[in-house]
């Protein structure tokens, strides 16, 4: 094995500032912090959590595209070199979220964690080895097991944190096992030499089996349905910034990784797309969930009346049109896929943002605590519709363009006859139910007035407006000229 | 000609101005609405006076959007996007006219409108699908919260109906638009492009595709039976937004079929032909009984609107070049008229007289009390009969002829329409406007009427009221102007495989 340390302290010096930086971040608050209020301690906390991830993205465009390092162990293509930038600018909107929503005890430690997170996320980019790859997840979900279940004052906390943690450590076993069935198939663990082990000898029940163990673990981490069951729970009690980073970052490293491992690695057992219903692939796997995930998302959010697991089941539900991601990936690259799990996690983020700064003002888990927003704040008011309805798929807002990308490219593999095609009407049909939930929530927001009669102004912090307006900017910015994200790659 | 693409910036810049100015003071977002809207229609009217005739879609931009997926952003005219512009700046000059008592969250208010507006001028100037599309979409969400926000009433439900409607349809519209570009391999979105695409699918995709495409537009066209969101939209709008939506709104849908449904897949025109013309003829008839049966003043003109944007789409379903062109003057018409209608409706009485009960209004003596809307009103009744003179007389007759050499019972079922539409119209300006007329009630009741005056007719409405009065008698007596530059267009190699016998 071709293996040089240089070559790897070089490529991987955003992930060594990244951890780096949160033991720095700890430390500074060990030392400076101790007899210092809680908010001072967080605002530290926050900023030199800030500057480590810039110094980590100016690392990761310094090193560039290297393609294969450490002995194919990993890969810096431009799909991983674009996940590692859109993941720290995802924690860096998360710091943005953080630094308006209620302050807990031990800030350092939150920044910390969302730092180690990162961490994880940006090796799932670049991971390009099973070991590897497994290592990296579980450093994330860890961290974000941790971040879940932060809010030690609130009993919700504890339960989102202590669901996801279960659910997670099941899907992780599945992984696991599948993992170790592909190593005792083919003997190898680096994803291009399993590939070519896979092209000669196809198809089995063996390779079957730790297909679907692997699409168990990914329909958990994607929170694509019938695997989704954590997925309002831990949106609803987790701390606000904890959730606007699993909807967000989690999910853009977690689909990075997963499209890795089956078009790169288990291409060979993907199957005939355009018939997708002939057994023998593990695309048939991807339009089941894809399917699934559309309808009990969209469905399933029609009733809600929690605004954040209505966003936990808008969030299934693009999970599936992600999945049509995934499928579409081996025609038109992974650049669509990337424009849609980056823009999305930005608008996901943002809609979080807002929520944040609403709890902190007197709470915020009903749809109708929106109530009066538009005068409350016009500011959050005005980034939540353009949040929502990036969501929605508005043109010319980021979200509409990255479904479109994926609708056009799925008729495309098989045609209007297929179960493709099929399910390209199921989700076209079904973006139109969506908007009806959305809308609700824009009802709230900037139609009905306020529940008292006087509306109390809503202050948001500077760092959190600045975060909310860089959020709103990327997405009608984006929207309007997405060549900007696909020409990268 | 070159200048028309500012229409949609200035509106979107206006938008954004006005949100901005609004913050100052509610006269600052007023002047800077109507300074928006009447310098984008001063734009549409100085290309109109420098146009000459041509069957060419005249390109106004062509660069790469995204080059990716072959999307150009595309900008082009002709005759037919002309007259539809020249309406859309009429129809957004009145509305801010017909707006401006509006004092509550001002700026919000012109900003929604104007956002609107621009999305109106980008649908009627795009020559690229995917654009078209994108425009079409922004143009529905302002509606939502301009009915929800500002509206009477039962809002919010008109406001919801309306938008899942229109959302319902542009899912289809797309659904058909990605289904002819993946499976026909066109190389982008152009319309040209398009058409080529769609050539290459078999006889049973295409005769599909239309369906999605043509029933996706014609929802926003108010066609029967999916029109049921137009009456209760229309009502729960505040005045500005209902002209709009019936002024131009309305027509984005009928622009659709014209522009994008009906030249790329010629021969599901062909199949679908029947059905169409059999569904406007019934939107035509039933929507016209509906409103002669209504009590609520409102609900009378939005069902006659679903009645005379039949005569739209059933000018197009006829799909010969007679029918098409009064289709497309039938669509300024209405445009216009149904405009001046809600203003008097909505604005003139409603807000006045605080209800828009018939039977309520029978008992005030409405012609002495607002003796200039009633006078508006009776001139907008007898256009919106298809009086010669006015410009519905022109459209319909147009149609009509175009209609019979199709169909002759076609034909006269549609005049069976016209003359329903007369009797309803009749019928409401007796009751709201001379309920009493007996000399002894009205003296009771202006007695009465002094005690309570009506505030007067403002300067904004009397404006807007003969600027529109002016288009609909300037088109009744001179409908040349107009099919002059509709004619032609309708030649083009893009669009003449609309008409019988010109398929591919």
């Amino acid at each position: 094995m071709n293996t040089s340390y240089a070559q790897l302290a070089h490529a991987l010096q955003p992930e060594i500032i990244l951890a780096d930086g949160a033991v720095l971040v700890i430390a500074f608050d060990l030392i400076f912090g101790r007899h210092r209020p809680l908010a001072t301690r967080l605002a530290a906390s926050l900023a030199l959590g800030a500057l480590t991830l810039v110094a980590a993205f100016i690392a990761s465009v310094f090193v560039g595209p290297i393609g294969g390092f450490y002995g194919e162990s990993f890969v810096l293509d431009s799909f991983a070199l674009a996940t590692r930038g859109g993941v720290i600018v995802l924690a860096l909107l998360t710091l943005g979220v953080a630094a308006g929503a209620k302050v807990m005890r031990n800030p350092a430690e939150y920044v910390a964690l969302i730092l180690f997170a990162t961490t994880g996320f940006t090796l799932m980019a670049a991971a390009n080895h099973l070991l590897i790859a497994f290592a990296s997840l579980e450093l994330a979900s860890l961290s974000l097991y941790l971040l879940a279940g932060f809010d030690k004052d609130r009993r919700e906390s504890a339960e989102a944190g202590l669901k996801y943690f279960l659910l997670g450590a099941l899907a992780t076993a599945f992984l696991l096992f599948g993992f170790s069935l592909i190593y005792g198939m083919t003997g190898e663990l680096a994803l291009p030499r399993i590939a070519a082990v896979l092209a000669q000898c196809g198809m089995s029940p063996l390779p079957a089996l730790a297909l679907v163990m692997v699409m168990v673990a990914f329909g958990f981490k994607a929170a694509a349905a019938p695997f989704h069951l954590w997925a309002p729970d831990a949106y609803e009690g987790a701390p606000t910034p904890s959730a606007a980073l699993i909807a967000s970052a989690s999910k853009l490293a977690g689909f990075t990784l997963f499209t890795r491992l089956l078009w790169p690695g288990l291409g060979a057992l993907a199957g005939d797309s355009s018939h997708a219903l002939n057994p023998g692939g593990w695309i048939t796997i991807v339009v089941l969930l894809a399917g699934a995930s559309l309808l009990i998302g969209n469905l399933a959010a029609l009733a809600q009346t929690n605004l954040r697991r209505l966003l936990a089941y808008s969030a299934i539900a693009h999970a599936g049109v992600m999945m049509l991601g995934v499928v579409t990936a081996s025609l038109a690259g992974p650049g669509p896929l990337f424009y849609y799990l980056f823009t999305y996690g930005i608008a996901t983020a943002g809609a979080f943002g807002v929520i944040a700064v609403l709890e902190r003002n007197g709470g915020c888990q009903k749809i109708t605590d929106l109530a009066g927003l538009s005068r409350r704040s016009p500011l959050l008011a005005g980034t939540l519709a353009i949040f929502i309805l990036s969501l929605a798929g508005i043109p010319p807002l980021a979200g509409f363009f990255g479904k479109f990308t994926f609708f056009a490219l799925m008729l495309r593999i098989g045609g209007i006859a297929s179960p493709t095609g099929a399910l390209t009407l199921l989700a076209i049909a079904l973006s139109a139910v969506s908007l009806y939930y959305y809308l609700v929530v824009l009802k709230q927001a900037l139609v009905e007035p306020f529940a008292s009669e006087k509306p109390t102004r809503i202050h948001v912090p500077a760092a959190t407006a600045l975060t909310l307006l860089a959020a709103t900017a990327l997405i009608i910015g984006l929207g309007l000229c997405p060549s900007l994200l696909l020409t990268f790659f | 000609m070159n200048l028309l693409p500012c229409t949609i910036y200035l509106s979107f810049a206006g938008a954004v101005l006005a949100l901005v100015a609004g913050m100052k003071s509610s006269a600052a977002a007023r002047a800077v609405a109507l300074l928006t809207a009447v310098s984008s229609w001063g734009i549409a009217l100085y290309a109109a006076f420098g146009f000459t005739p041509s069957s060419e879609f005249l390109t106004l931009v062509n660069v790469p959007w995204i080059p990716q997926f072959g999307i150009n952003y595309h900008l082009a005219s002709d005759g037919i996007s002309l007259t539809l512009l020249v309406l859309t700046g009429l129809a957004a000059t009145c509305g801010v006219l017909f707006s401006w008592n509006i004092e509550e969250r001002t700026g919000e208010f012109f900003a929604f409108y104007l956002a609107l507006i621009g999305g109106v001028y980008g649908v009627f100037l795009s020559a690229d699908a995917f654009v078209f599309f994108v425009f079409y979409e922004i143009a529905i969400v302002p509606k939502y919260f301009l009915i929800a926000n500002w509206g009477s009433t039962n809002r919010q439900y008109g406001a919801m109906k309306l938008a899942l409607y229109s959302f319902a349809g542009s899912a289809l519209v797309l659904a058909g638009l990605l289904w002819i570009y993946s499976t026909g391999y066109a190389s982008s979105f152009g319309l040209d492009q398009l058409a080529q695409g769609a050539a290459t699918l078999s006889q049973g995709a295409q005769i599909t595709v239309f369906a999605l495409l043509f029933t996706g537009f014609a929802v926003l066209a108010g066609m029967f039976p999916f029109h049921t969101w137009a009456p209760t939209g229309h009502v729960a709008a505040p005045t500005g937004a209902s002209m709009l939506l019936a002024g131009v709104v309305m027509k984005l849908g009928a622009y659709g079929c014209l522009r994008v449904a009906m030249p790329l897949l010629p021969a599901g025109l062909d199949f679908w032909q029947p059905v169409i013309a059999g569904l406007a003829i019934t939107g035509i008839l039933y929507a016209g009984l509906v409103a002669l049966v209504q009590d609520d003043f409102k609900f009378v003109i939005g069902y006659s609107s679903v009645s005379h944007m039949g005569f739209v789409l059933l000018g197009l379903a006829a799909a010969n070049p007679s029918a098409v062109a009064g289709a497309v003057l039938q669509m300024f018409s209405h445009g216009v008229i149904a405009g001046l209608l809600f203003a008097v409706v909505g604005r003139m009485v409603y807000e006045r007289t605080h209800t828009r009960q018939l039977d309520e209004l029978k008992k005030l003596p409405l012609h002495r009390l607002l003796p200039f809307a009633a006078v508006v009103f009776v001139i907008a009744g007898l256009a919106s009969m298809g009086m010669p003179g006015f410009s519905g007389f022109p459209a319909e007759l147009t149609i009509l002829i175009g209609v019979w050499n199709y169909s002759a019972i076609l034909g006269v079922l549609a005049a069976l329409g016209v003359f329903i539409a007369a009797a309803f119209t009749l019928r409401v300006i007796q009751v709201s406007f001379f309920g009493q007329s007996g000399s002894r009630a009205v003296a009771q009741s202006s007695d009465a009427a002094h005690n309570h005056p009506l505030p007067p007719i403002t300067w904004p409405e009397k404006t807007g009221a003969f600027l529109l009065l002016a288009a609909t008698l300037l088109i009744g007596l001179k409908p040349d102007l107009l099919l002059d530059w509709i004619v032609p267009s309708l030649q083009s190699p893009l669009m003449k495989v609309i008409f019988h016998g010109g398929a591919r």
